[in-house]
């Protein structure tokens, strides 16, 4: 069966660090830090009282939505997810102002929680006997779908118009979902991409579970330090990135720009056994994702050129490297270059995904890796498994034609997907 | 009084119109959905907003009556002459 091949036509970043690509792109180029201290946090007494969180100008938001969609609006998560995927929309040279619904255009945009000021806002009324002081778009704002319904509509989207969820696995999920449409022909281009709420409703689950940093509250741009020896855990993010998919065709007769080419993807599931569980990755399931990706792009590990990690800063980072060694057949000077965009815009869980895909097309686009920042001394076990060499400390141009990105969330699932250069 | 409601009416209902009405096009008898293109959902938002101007409380089964801008402005006029 002759399937399409897929293409990236357009990006959008709404993180941390920078709320545009060309920002993004100078961002990541000098490891440009995204997290801050927050004062609510410490008012609220949490452990962590540092984050990452996108700074948009209200200037910038009124040029994405109208008036009457702002009364009342208060789901952040919608908010960040529109300027990624309006923007990736608009780079890929595409229109909103169709009549008609375009059938052969759709979008996977996930969310892992959204619009949750909206619904903490909304659950007072309720508990105040206020049901009726709702309005008329507290639902819109809170569902799931909400994120994918905005964007449908300012899009005029007439294919499939969903939104995943698998935790931090949701962006790099949205991306492989929607590339396996267009591949299978069922769809022509579609927005994928993914978004997360930030703030203490949403973290506080994860300051909870203790596996937040808690000594950087006064020097949060060191907090988050994946591979690092004195990785103590992730710093909490939020924000979108998406980008365009395509068929190589529909690329072609627009004459649209093409950064790079989907090769590949699996996603799977640990099934919480063989230590896996809720919140901890079973390993084998882990090296079955990887090795799926590869088979599925039919390409083989030694032509993988750089890995862009999950690696939060967490413990789980040196079991992380030993998986993708395991997976792709490969150490020493021989694994890949590998870095994770954590250590400047922490962990921003179902956006994490989308953020980091959308940096490592850039890095193919362009020849280069981002630096690990805060990386002063890799984990042992770490460099017992790959060659320094390998892990980059500042930005290195190189050639790449490969990049091979993988996210694993909370419920032991997994999704990795493998780009390259067209 | 009665003009000035009707401007007060006039401000409430203008974020709501969509982008081909302009305020100009509201009169007296213009029917908010079938005149205005106002989407219907947004009606309870307008209710909403005509509560807190107003400040009148506006019960579910006289929702109907809203339906005109002459119909709301007798509502809000009803009501305010009980407050």
């Amino acid at each position: 069966m002759s399937t399409n091949r897929v293409v990236v036509t357009g990006l959008g970043v709404c993180a941390p660090n920078a709320v545009s690509v060309p920002d993004f792109m100078e961002a990541i180029s000098v490891g440009k830090s995204g997290i801050r201290f927050f004062s609510d946090l410490r008012d609220f007494k949490f452990s962590c009282q540092i984050g990452a969180m996108p700074l948009i100008p209200q200037t910038k938001i009124n040029s994405y939505f109208t008036p009457l969609q702002l009364r009342n609006f208060n789901s952040a998560g919608i908010l960040y997810g529109v300027i990624a995927g309006m923007d990736a929309w608009k780079d890929a040279g595409l229109k909103t102002d169709n009549e008609a619904p375009d059938f052969d255009s759709g979008t996977v945009f996930g969310m892992g929680t959204l619009g949750v000021d909206k619904y903490r806002e909304s659950l007072y009324q309720v508990d105040d006997g206020n049901v009726r002081r709702l309005g008329s778009t507290s639902v819109q704002q809170t569902m799931s779908s909400g994120v994918s319904a905005y964007l449908g509509g300012m899009l005029g989207l007439g294919n499939l118009v969903t939104s995943n969820s698998s935790a931090c696995a949701t962006g790099t999920e949205a991306i492989l979902t929607a590339y396996e449409r267009i591949k299978a022909g069922k769809a022509k281009i579609m927005l994928a991409g993914s978004t997360s709420d930030g703030g203490p409703y949403v973290w506080c689950g994860f300051d909870a579970l203790r596996i937040l940093p808690s000594n950087y509250n006064d020097n949060p741009q060191a907090a988050s330090r994946p591979m690092d020896a004195n990785a103590s855990g992730f710093v909490p993010g939020c924000g979108a990135g998406a980008m365009v998919l395509e068929s190589l065709d529909s690329a072609k007769a627009r004459g649209a720009t093409i950064y790079g080419e989907i090769l590949g993807g699996h996603s799977n599931s640990g099934g919480h056994r063989q230590g896996g569980s809720m919140t901890a990755p079973n390993s084998k399931a882990v090296i079955n994702c990887i090795q799926g990706a590869l088979a599925d792009a039919e390409i083989l590990p030694e032509k993988i050129d750089a890995i862009n990690g999950h690696l939060t800063a967490t413990a789980m980072d040196s079991q992380e490297i030993r998986n993708w060694s395991s997976a792709l057949g490969l150490e020493g000077k021989d694994f890949p270059y590998i870095n994770s965009l954590k250590g400047m815009i922490g962990h921003c869980l179902a956006a994490s995904g989308s953020i980091e895909c959308v940096a490592s097309v850039l890095q193919l686009k362009h020849d280069f890796l981002f630096p690990n920042v805060n990386l002063d001394t890799i984990h042992p076990e770490i460099l017992s498994v790959v060659d320094a060499s390998k892990i980059p400390f500042e930005k290195t141009k190189v050639p790449l034609q490969t990049i091979i990105k993988a996210s694993f969330g909370f419920g032991d699932v997994n999704c990795c997907l493998i780009f390259g250069k067209y | 009084m009665t003009e000035d409601s009707y401007n007060r009416l006039k401000e409430i209902i203008k974020p709501y119109l969509p982008e081909d009405v302009s305020v100009k096009d509201i009169d007296q008898q213009s029917h908010l959905i079938n005149d205005l293109n106002i989407n219907s959902t947004h009606l309870v938002d307008i209710v909403l907003d005509v509560e807190d101007a107003f400040d009148i409380t506006i019960e579910d089964d006289e929702l109907e009556k809203m339906d005109t801008v002459a119909g709301s402005l007798a509502l809000i006029s009803e009501k305010r002459a009980v407050n």
